[in-house]
C-alpha cells in the first residue's frame, strides 16, 4: 500500500492542453498513473497523448465514470474556478500544482472542499509519488528519472519544499532504504493537506513504518504534528529537519509559507516542540539518510 | 502641513510614515501644540534614517482625547484555513504582549468566507474580550468594517492598533497596518503597489529591475532580493543563485558556514526558460565587488537542468564573468548540464565548476572557498561572443526578446546545430539550406519559441556563430 496515489486511482488533468499539463501528463502516464481524462474549456473533443479532452469536469465524469483525483495545471488566477469546478463535479482529491494562487482563493477552495468532504494538496506543490505505483503533479520530472531515483520501501516523506522532497527521497533511496509515498504538501502559507494530515494518512498505512518530515519556519504545521504525537494519534517514528534557521524575521525566501511573524513559527520553537514529544530532529540535512536507516532498523 | 495643524486647532500628532514598529519608542510619533512646534518636529524627522528606511513623509492628524485603547486585527489562520478576527479590550502594545499579560482581554473568532464577519459575531467577540457594553455597537461596526477592508484588498493581515474610544465617545482607528497578499496584488492596481514582495526595507534599484523581469513572465519563477549593497571585495560577498526555496535556503546556509556572505537571494525554479535564468544571472552579476558566483538548489531537480546551464553560459560569457563560479545543477539531464557549464566556460579567465546531485551544498561551498582563495586578481576575461551585427539578418521575435540568424554565416555552416538542438523544434532548413522558422513568426512570438537559447549557445561552439539572441533587461546597463 501507499497513501493517496497508486495504480488504481483514476486521474483527471485540468489544463491538459497547456505546456505544463501536456508535459506532466506524459510523466504521469509513463510512470503508471491512470490518466483517464483531460479538461480544457473550449478544447473538448481532442486527444492529448491518447487521453480524451472534455470541455468541463462534469462532462469528463459523465463520459469516463468516477474520477478519484484531479491534477490542476492552469494559470494561478484561474485555479479557484478550476478547483471549484472539480469539487462541484464530485472529485474528492485535488492536486493544485501552480504557484502564486491568491490566499483568499485558497481559503475559498478550502471552505468548499470541507463542505463537500473533499481534500486537496497544494497549491504550489510539486505533487506526490508512490514509488513503482504512481505519480501526481511533476515529481521526478521524467518517468525514467523517477524510476531511477526513488525506490519502493517503508519510509514516508512529507515536505514543505518540492525540490527537497525529491532530494530526501533520492538520498534515502541511495542509502538503501525505500519509500512508501513522498508528498510535497506545498510551499504556501495555507495548503490543503499540511504535514499533520499527511501524518495521519501515514499512520493508517500499514506499509509505512516511519516518516521523514522536512519542515520550515512559518505556519503551525510542525507544532501540530507534535500535538498529534503527544495525543497518541501519530505513533510511528518521525525524523525531522527544520529549514530556515538563518532566515530573517519578516523577509521571505521564495516560500510564502516560510515567514516568521511575531513569535509564531520560529525555527527554535518548532525544534523544541518536536523534541519534547520524542521526534528525532536532525541539525544537519546530510544526516537524514543515516538517521533514517538507524531509526528504521529499530522498528522492522 | 502648517495649515493642517492650524485647521486642527494647533494641537496635532505628527507621525513618521515608515515601515517600522515601535515608532513611539524612537520618537516617530510626536505631539505638537503649535504650528511652529510642528515645523520643528518635521525638520527633525524628515530625512532621518530608521533601520533601512529614510523618513520621507509625515502624517499629521488630530490629537485624540483618548478614553480607551483597544486592539483589532485580521489574520489568516493556516490551521483553520480561514481568516480570524482578533479583538482585545486593551490596545497600544503588540497583540502578543497583550495576550501574554492579559489573556482574558483577548478573544478571536474564525470567519466563514461565504458570510463574512456578521455583526452579531462581532458583538459576541467584543463581549468575550470584556468590552464595556456602552461601546458594543460602535466597536462591532468597526470590526465588521475592518474585516471587509481586509477581505476587499486581500490582506494577509490587517491591524488597527490602537483602536481608540475618545472622551466624546467616538471609535477611531488611530493607527493601522495592512499587509496585502503579494499573489493578489495583480487584482488591485488601485493600491499602487510597485513590487509585490514582502521586504523589510524599500526595494533597491536592482530589486525593481528583477521584479520587472518576473512580473509579466509566468513561465517558472524568478525571485530576487538584494541582501546587501555597497560592500568591498574583502567582505567576501557571493552572488547567490538558488533553485527552489528549501534547497536555496540550505545552500545559503552552506555559504555562511564557509565564511562567505550572501549579496542577494535568487531563486529560479519551477521549470523556468533559459532566458529567465540568463536574466537572473545578469542581474546577480551587475553587483560590484562579488568574490564568487554560487548556484545551488535542492540537488535533485525535476526540471531539465541544461536550460539553466545555457542561461548561465550566455550570461557568464557576455558579462564576462570575472570571479570563480561553482554551479550545482543536480537533477534531470544533469550530465548534459554539467558538460555545458564545464566546456563552454573553459576559456573564461576564471574557473567555473559544475556539480550534480551526488555533490552536497557543503562540498560545493568548500570548492568555492578553494577557488576564491586561489583566484588572486581576476584576469580581463576577454572571450568572444555574438554581438548582433549581421550582414544578412533573418530575424524573429521571441516571447521576451528577438532572435537573429546571420544567413551569410549560416550559408557556410555544415552543422545546423541550431535546428537539431532547438528544444521546441521550431526551425527548419529552407531551400537554400539556411535556418528559418518552421512555424509563423507570430506563433514563435506567442510562446512556441521557448527561448531555450540553443540556437545561440550551441551555434557558438558547434556552428558558424551566426545565431544571436537579444534578451533586454529593462533598466540594467549593458
Amino acid at each position: 500500500m501507499a497513501i493517496l496515489i497508486d495504480e488504481t486511482k483514476r486521474v483527471l488533468v485540468q489544463g491538459i492542453t497547456g505546456r505544463e499539463g501536456m508535459a506532466r501528463t506524459e510523466l504521469m502516464q509513463e510512470y503508471g498513473t491512470q490518466v483517464v481524462a483531460g479538461c480544457t474549456p473550449g478544447k473538448g473533443g481532442r486527444n492529448v497523448l491518447g487521453v480524451p479532452v472534455y470541455d468541463s469536469v462534469a462532462e469528463a465524469v459523465e463520459a469516463q465514470g468516477g474520477i478519484d483525483i484531479s491534477t490542476i495545471f492552469v494559470p494561478a488566477p484561474l485555479v479557484k474556478d478550476a478547483a471549484l469546478e472539480a469539487l462541484y463535479a464530485g472529485v474528492k482529491l485535488l492536486v493544485i500544482v501552480p504557484d502564486r494562487v491568491p490566499i483568499y482563493d485558497v481559503l475559498t477552495i478550502a471552505g468548499e472542499a470541507e463542505r463537500r468532504g473533499a481534500r486537496f494538496i497544494g497549491p504550489n506543490t510539486l505533487g506526490l509519488l508512490s514509488p513503482g505505483r504512481g505519480v501526481l503533479g511533476m515529481m521526478g520530472g521524467r518517468a525514467e528519472s523517477a524510476r531511477k531515483w526513488f525506490k519502493q520501501g517503508p519510509v514516508g516523506v512529507s515536505s514543505r519544499s518540492g525540490g527537497i522532497t525529491s532530494s530526501i527521497a533520492y538520498y534515502i533511496s541511495r542509502a538503501g532504504v525505500g519509500l512508501s509515498t513522498m508528498v510535497h504538501v506545498g510551499g504556501d502559507a495555507v495548503v490543503g493537506m499540511p504535514h499533520p494530515e499527511i501524518m495521519l494518512e501515514f499512520e493508517n498505512d500499514p506499509d509505512t513504518k516511519m516518516v521523514v518530515m522536512f519542515g520550515e519556519i512559518g505556519t503551525s504545521q510542525e507544532e501540530t504534528v507534535a500535538d498529534l504525537i503527544e495525543q497518541g494519534r501519530f505513533t510511528k517514528p518521525l525524523v525531522a529537519y527544520i529549514g530556515g534557521k538563518a532566515a530573517k524575521e519578516g523577509t521571505r525566501f521564495s516560500h510564502a509559507g516560510a515567514i516568521v511573524e511575531g513569535n509564531r513559527g520560529t525555527h527554535e520553537g518548532k525544534v523544541r516542540r518536536l523534541r519534547e514529544v520524542g521526534a528525532t530532529v536532525v541539525d544537519k540535512f546530510g544526516d537524514i539518510p543515516s538517521v533514517t536507516r538507524d531509526t528504521l532498523a529499530k522498528v522492522v | 502641513m502648517q495649515r493642517t495643524v492650524r485647521d486642527l486647532g494647533g494641537d496635532a500628532v505628527v507621525k513618521a510614515q515608515v515601515w517600522s514598529t515601535k515608532r513611539a519608542a524612537w520618537g516617530g510619533i510626536r505631539l505638537v501644540a503649535s504650528e511652529e512646534e510642528a515645523r520643528q518636529v518635521a525638520s527633525e524627522l524628515l530625512g532621518r534614517k530608521v533601520g533601512q528606511f529614510t523618513i520621507d513623509r509625515l502624517l499629521v492628524e488630530e490629537k485624540l482625547s483618548i478614553a480607551h485603547e483597544l486592539y483589532a486585527g485580521v489574520i489568516i489562520d493556516d490551521s483553520a484555513r480561514a481568516p480570524v478576527v482578533i479583538f482585545s479590550s486593551r490596545g497600544g502594545s503588540g497583540i502578543e504582549e497583550i495576550a501574554a499579560e492579559h489573556p482574558e482581554s483577548v478573544a478571536k473568532v474564525t470567519v466563514d468566507l461565504t458570510t463574512g464577519l456578521l455583526p452579531f459575531q462581532a458583538r459576541d467577540l467584543a463581549r468575550a474580550a470584556g468590552l464595556d457594553r456602552r461601546y458594543l455597537n460602535k466597536v462591532a461596526d468597526a470590526l465588521v468594517k475592518l474585516y471587509q477592508t481586509a477581505r476587499h484588498c486581500e490582506a494577509r493581515s490587517a491591524e488597527i492598533n490602537p483602536l481608540v474610544i475618545t472622551e466624546d465617545g467616538r471609535v477611531v482607528a488611530a493607527d493601522c497596518r495592512v499587509t496585502v497578499d503579494d499573489y493578489a496584488v495583480f487584482r488591485h492596481p488601485d493600491l499602487g503597489i510597485e513590487i509585490a514582495r514582502e521586504l523589510d526595507r524599500p526595494p533597491t534599484q536592482l530589486d525593481r529591475i528583477a521584479y520587472s523581469v518576473e512580473k509579466d513572465d509566468y513561465r517558472g519563477t524568478f525571485y530576487f532580493i538584494q541582501m546587501e549593497e555597497g560592500f568591498a571585495p574583502d567582505d567576501r560577498y557571493v552572488g547567490f543563485h538558488g533553485a527552489g526555496g528549501g534547497g536555496s535556503m540550505m545552500s545559503m546556509d552552506a555559504l555562511l558556514q564557509h565564511g562567505f556572505k550572501v549579496a542577494n537571494f535568487t531563486d529560479t525554479s519551477g521549470n523556468p526558460p533559459a532566458s529567465k535564468v540568463y536574466r537572473a544571472a545578469r542581474i546577480i552579476l551587475s553587483q560590484s565587488n562579488l568574490v564568487g558566483y554560487f548556484a545551488s538548489g535542492c540537488g535533485v531537480a525535476s526540471q531539465e537542468q541544461f536550460h539553466s546551464a545555457r542561461g548561465l553560459v550566455k550570461a557568464f560569457r557576455e558579462v564576462p564573468l570575472s570571479v570563480p563560479g561553482v554551479i550545482r545543477l543536480g537533477g534531470n539531464s544533469e550530465e548534459k548540464a554539467i558538460q555545458i557549464i564545464t566546456d563552454y566556460c573553459r576559456d573564461l579567465a576564471v574557473v567555473v565548476e559544475g556539480y550534480g546531485k551526488d555533490d552536497t551544498p557543503d562540498f560545493c561551498a568548500d570548492r568555492l572557498e578553494t577557488l576564491v582563495a586561489g583566484a588572486g586578481k581576476p584576469g580581463p576575461g576577454q572571450v568572444g561572443w555574438t554581438n548582433g551585427e549581421a550582414k544578412r539578418p533573418y530575424r524573429f521575435e521571441s516571447p521576451t526578446g528577438w532572435i537573429q540568424f546571420d544567413h551569410d554565416l549560416c550559408a557556410q555552416c555544415d552543422h545546423k546545430v541550431c535546428i537539431t538542438e532547438c528544444v521546441p523544434q521550431i526551425l527548419k532548413e529552407n531551400d537554400d539550406g539556411l535556418p528559418v522558422l518552421a512555424i509563423t513568426k507570430a506563433e514563435a512570438q506567442k510562446g512556441k519559441c521557448t527561448e531555450c537559447l540553443a540556437c545561440e549557445v550551441e551555434c557558438w561552439f558547434h556552428g558558424n556563430r551566426g545565431g544571436y539572441i537579444d534578451l533586454p533587461i529593462e533598466g540594467l546597463e549593458s
